[in-house]
């Protein structure tokens, strides 16, 4: 136990001495946690539009003003049918209304029967699908909304997120990827940096177990990602505003095994890479895409084909971001969220006992 | 240029550094004379590795001049490394590349043509003896073999003034007389050498000495004058007396 | 020139007898590309729905079989209680509930017509109001055809959409180029971060920096290995997009090219920034990593640009990526000319001079 103690004040003093990189990585969490909180969001805010009015009259004239007042859509003017393609094609506009020559007619006839040919034809970019179809709604309902009544019918009750804020989908994804880049970083490079200096073998030779020097090197790595789990809780819940409607015992439970296994993720990196640049290069350049892309921050996990699920499933990230998004956003129990936690144990224990391994190895 | 600064090779006047409130050099003023050894003695951490960084143009003086092959230390410094080679004392060659691969790099940095550099490093390793290893990549060579190497890369495009921090640390005793010859044939062939040790029988082998003791030169002479005046048997003996006050170092 | 010549091959050298670096540059784009495209999609297409219904009737059933033959809907579940189909929404089975009051369809004879429900999971706001769209604008229509007592062919439409540039609305010719923008920022970023600071520790750079050497043809002699590496990224990465997913470039490759050449002149130049005023690799790694995810996360390559608060968007004026993926994705997709994104250019352009700049100056020979 007292050498315990003291590898820790060891591995804590070369962390203190290192102002910079502990200053950088209590700071950077803030400031990641903030611009992205408040920042990313899908919502769709506004519609670059231009119309091609083939004969102006009094209805299209009104349609047009309709456009023009519309908090979401930014009416670019009238332009020649020649030039649509251009327009596009150069980003000006996202979708240009083509009113029928006969726009007057056709509307009036549509009011009386419900049936007509088109009066209009919206011709989206539709490069960014997601904004396309958002956007095409949102003309729709501007201009046509009175006439199609399809919602008088219907009333419609958005759960958990009744104000329809991104924040709610994606603060969980983002604190699902800083913690696991940034406490893997950190760890990485722990083991191979003293294989580079050489000190490594000054360890090995030592009597102490292999596991308390891996434990030794977790600690202060640990303690300083506590103080970044309870600085982003404080922000999400106060200053981003998201409800953690669940229990908050749960919560901190979840978060703190998921530190532990984005640590032991860089140790065993480190004990695999032979040198500095390829443990980070590992635990940063290669790591962020597959966080990013597969653990559902971004993009539904329900939406991949059949064949990747199992490929994204070996992304922590996503059990850590699934129990999240129930416990801080919907208020589950923690019975819901049983399974991410057995699983989020489950890899931490693997990747702890495939790291005491490797470096096991070292020593025969 | 006058005829005191051709005699001189470096000059320098209350050349200081402070880190902070640290003063590792503290005004130190000498000459050292083209074509002579001069040795820097001093121990670990007496500032001679920082005096020597400042004359090499790695580092700013925080207050003092001087010049070094005729071009001030303070405004010149990427002109006097036209004119210098350095070793440094913690080995800074390329692991990654072969004994010969990194001759040709540094020997290319300065200008050194293809043929020309072909054969200066070819003489240059049959004289240090290992020319069977110029293909070997250099984090396979033992540490006495990396001093080696570095010590003909820093002569290896006739610098007028090599600058060698501590070259013969971690060496075995052959070794390092090898590379006191080496030192002498440069300086026969008129480079001017500067080396730090805190070895003092080196000291023997120099022309002059400077001793630093806490950042300040305290003697500088020939170890022969210095021992007759300080009355005393050896070099070691000299420093001894000279160091008694220290407060740094070990 | 000379001295460059002398550089550069010390930089090739070093690069290629690294065990990870060549892998890196080759494998991990050809990875990337087989792989993140399948899962880049934000297609709300398969919106689970359990309907709880009360009405037992003909016409709920109708409206379940409508939902059931929907190409965006996928029927999980019929439950006679809310709190069932709940339960199941809560697990993440299920991503909207519609409920059939009782009496439904009696009220619809009699005209005094009941409501329909639909509660979405909102936690994704997109996938919740998409979804909860798509699902009203299918109970619409199968009230309409009720109506009508007509069939739905021949209901005439008011409004004609055309999805131009990608008719299918498939959101991984989307994704694509923002994918290959990312491995880009990845690799041409963070190599030059750690090349450089790595001599910094082991060194190297010191004898280096006694040599009469110019920190400009230091520094370019790096660059020029990153900038070629960035070029073999961008090629793979073009190559498994066409052979894979069948996707090639509408407009010039040229321009694609030269886009793709000026932005990895800016992110080289930044990963060298990183590296200079960085003492570790680890500092360095952790300004890049911020960097990195900033280009990512808020340079319009996952999520629109005009999303985006106010303050957030006058900020992405400054983020690269934001120039270089609308060239990608207007040439790419939509066949846009050099002189439809020339201002675009412009800015990637006098971005890489002041990144390279930035590059040569903070280099510092001398402490």
């Amino acid at each position: 136990m007292r050498g315990f103690l003291k590898f820790i004040k060891k591995e804590t003093l070369h962390i203190l001495r290192d102002s910079r990189t502990m200053l950088i990585a209590l700071l950077m969490p803030v400031v990641q946690i903030l611009l992205f909180g408040f920042a990313i969001s899908t919502e769709l805010n506004n519609v670059n539009v231009a119309v091609v009015v083939p004969k102006w009259d009094e209805q299209i004239r009104q349609s047009v003003n309709k456009l023009s007042s519309n908090p979401y859509i930014t009416y670019k003017g009238a332009i020649a049918e020649h030039e649509i393609d251009q327009n596009l094609r150069s980003g000006k506009v996202d979708a240009i209304i083509v009113f029928a020559h006969d726009f007057d007619r056709l509307m009036t006839q549509w009011k009386q029967s419900g049936n007509s040919k088109a009066a209009m034809q919206f011709i989206m970019d539709a490069s960014n699908t997601v904004t396309a179809q958002a956007g095409a709604g949102y003309l729709n309902n501007i201009l046509a909304g009175e006439l199609m009544q399809s919602n008088s019918l219907v009333e419609t009750h958005m759960l958990f997120n009744p104000q329809m804020k991104s924040a709610f989908n994606f603060v969980p994804g983002i604190m699902g990827m800083i913690f696991i880049l940034i406490c893997a970083m950190l760890t990485s490079v722990a083991i191979v940096r003293e294989k580079e200096t050489g000190t490594m073998d000054v360890l090995l030779v030592s009597p102490v177990r292999p596991l308390t020097i891996i434990l030794a090197k977790m600690t202060p790595y640990f303690i300083l990602s506590c103080i970044n789990l309870t600085t982003i809780l404080l922000l999400a819940r106060f200053v981003l505003g998201i409800p953690m409607s669940g229990n908050l015992s749960s919560i901190i439970v979840v978060s703190l095994v998921y530190l532990l296994l984005s640590l032991s993720l860089g140790l065993l990196i480190s004990t695999i890479a032979k040198q500095q640049i390829v443990a980070l290069l590992i635990s940063a350049a290669v790591m962020i895409m597959p966080i990013v892309m597969l653990s559902g921050m971004m993009f539904p996990v329900e939406n991949m084909p059949a064949v990747l699920k199992p490929v994204s499933a070996i992304v922590p990230a996503r059990w850590y971001i699934d129990a999240m998004r129930k416990l801080l956003i919907q208020g589950a129990s923690f019975g819901l969220i049983l399974k991410d936690f057995l699983i989020l144990v489950g890899m931490t224990l693997a990747l702890l006992a495939i790291a005491l391994k490797n470096f096991k190895d070292k020593l025969e | 240029m006058s005829s005191t600064e051709t005699n001189h090779i470096i000059q320098v006047k209350d050349l200081t550094k402070q880190f902070g409130t640290f003063t590792a050099v503290d005004h130190i003023t000498f000459e050292v004379e083209r074509g002579e050894i001069f040795g820097f003695l001093g121990a670990n951490g007496a500032g001679k590795t920082t005096a020597m960084r400042m004359l090499c143009g790695l580092s700013y003086p925080t207050s003092g001049n001087g010049t070094v092959a005729g071009f001030d230390v303070v405004k010149e410094g990427e002109k006097i490394k036209r004119h210098i080679g350095y070793m440094s004392q913690r080995f800074s060659l390329y692991d990654d590349l072969t004994v010969m691969e990194n001759m040709e790099l540094f020997g290319g940095i300065y200008g050194v043509k293809r043929r020309e550099l072909k054969k200066r490093a070819t003489t240059l390793l049959q004289k240090l003896k290992f020319i069977e290893e110029r293909d070997t990549m250099v984090k396979a060579l033992p540490l006495g073999w990396k001093q080696k190497l570095a010590f003909a890369v820093a002569t290896l495009h006739s610098p007028e003034i090599v600058f060698l921090d501590e070259p013969t640390g971690g060496v075995d005793p052959i070794t390092r007389r090898q590379f006191w010859e080496m030192i002498y044939q440069a300086a026969s062939q008129g480079t001017t050498i500067f080396v730090t040790t805190h070895y003092m029988d080196e000291a023997e082998y120099c022309n002059r000495i400077s001793m630093m003791v806490d950042g300040k030169i305290k003697a500088l002479d020939t170890p022969a004058n210095l021992k007759k005046s300080y009355n005393a048997a050896s070099i070691d003996e000299v420093f001894r007396t000279l160091a008694r006050d220290a407060q740094r170092g070990d | 020139m000379s001295t460059l010549k002398v550089l550069l091959k010390k930089e090739v050298l070093q690069f290629k007898r690294n065990a990870f670096l060549p892998r890196l540059v080759v494998a991990f784009p050809i990875m990337i590309m087989l792989i993140i495209p399948w899962v880049t999609t934000m297609d709300v297409r398969h919106v689970n729905v359990s309907v709880v219904d009360n009405d037992h009737s003909q016409m709920s059933q109708r409206i379940i079989n409508k939902i059931n033959a929907s190409e965006y809907l996928t029927l999980h579940s019929v439950t006679g209680s809310f709190d069932l189909s709940f339960k199941s929404l809560e697990h993440g089975d299920v991503d909207a509930i519609l409920e059939i009051p009782q009496d439904f369809e009696k009220g619809f004879v009699t005209g005094r017509t009941k409501k329909l429900s639909i509660s979405a999971n909102s936690v994704n706001a997109t996938k919740g109001s998409l979804g909860s769209q798509y699902l009203a604008q299918t109970l619409a229509a199968s009230i309409k055809e009720m109506r009508a007592r007509l069939s739905p062919a021949q209901v005439g439409d008011l409004v004609l959409i055309q999805n131009r540039y990608n008719p299918t609305l498939e959101y991984r010719n989307f994704m694509i180029p923002a994918i290959l923008v990312i491995l880009i920022i990845i690799i041409t970023g963070f190599l030059p971060a750690l090349n450089l600071v790595s001599e910094k520790e082991a060194g190297t750079i010191e004898q280096i920096n006694v040599t009469p050497v110019s920190r400009f043809s230091f520094t370019l002699a790096k660059l020029i290995v990153y900038w070629v590496a960035g070029l073999i990224v961008i090629t793979i990465a073009l190559i498994v997009a066409w052979l894979v997913y069948g996707q090639t470039a509408v407009g010039s490759l040229l321009t694609i090219y030269t886009g793709a050449f000026l932005f990895i002149l800016v992110i080289s130049g930044f990963g060298i920034i990183a590296s200079n005023i960085s003492s570790t690799m680890q500092q360095a790694v952790f300004f890049m990593y911020f960097f990195v995810m900033v280009f990512m996360l808020m340079s319009g390559l996952l999520t629109p640009i005009e999303s985006m608060p106010q303050w957030a968007q006058r900020v992405t004026y400054v983020l690269p990526p934001r120039y270089f993926i609308s060239i990608m994705r207007s040439v790419f997709m939509k066949g846009a000319t050099f002189y439809d994104m020339r201002f675009n250019f412009l800015a990637l352009a006098s971005l890489a001079v002041v990144m390279n700049l930035g590059a040569a100056l903070t280099y510092r020979k001398r402490s």
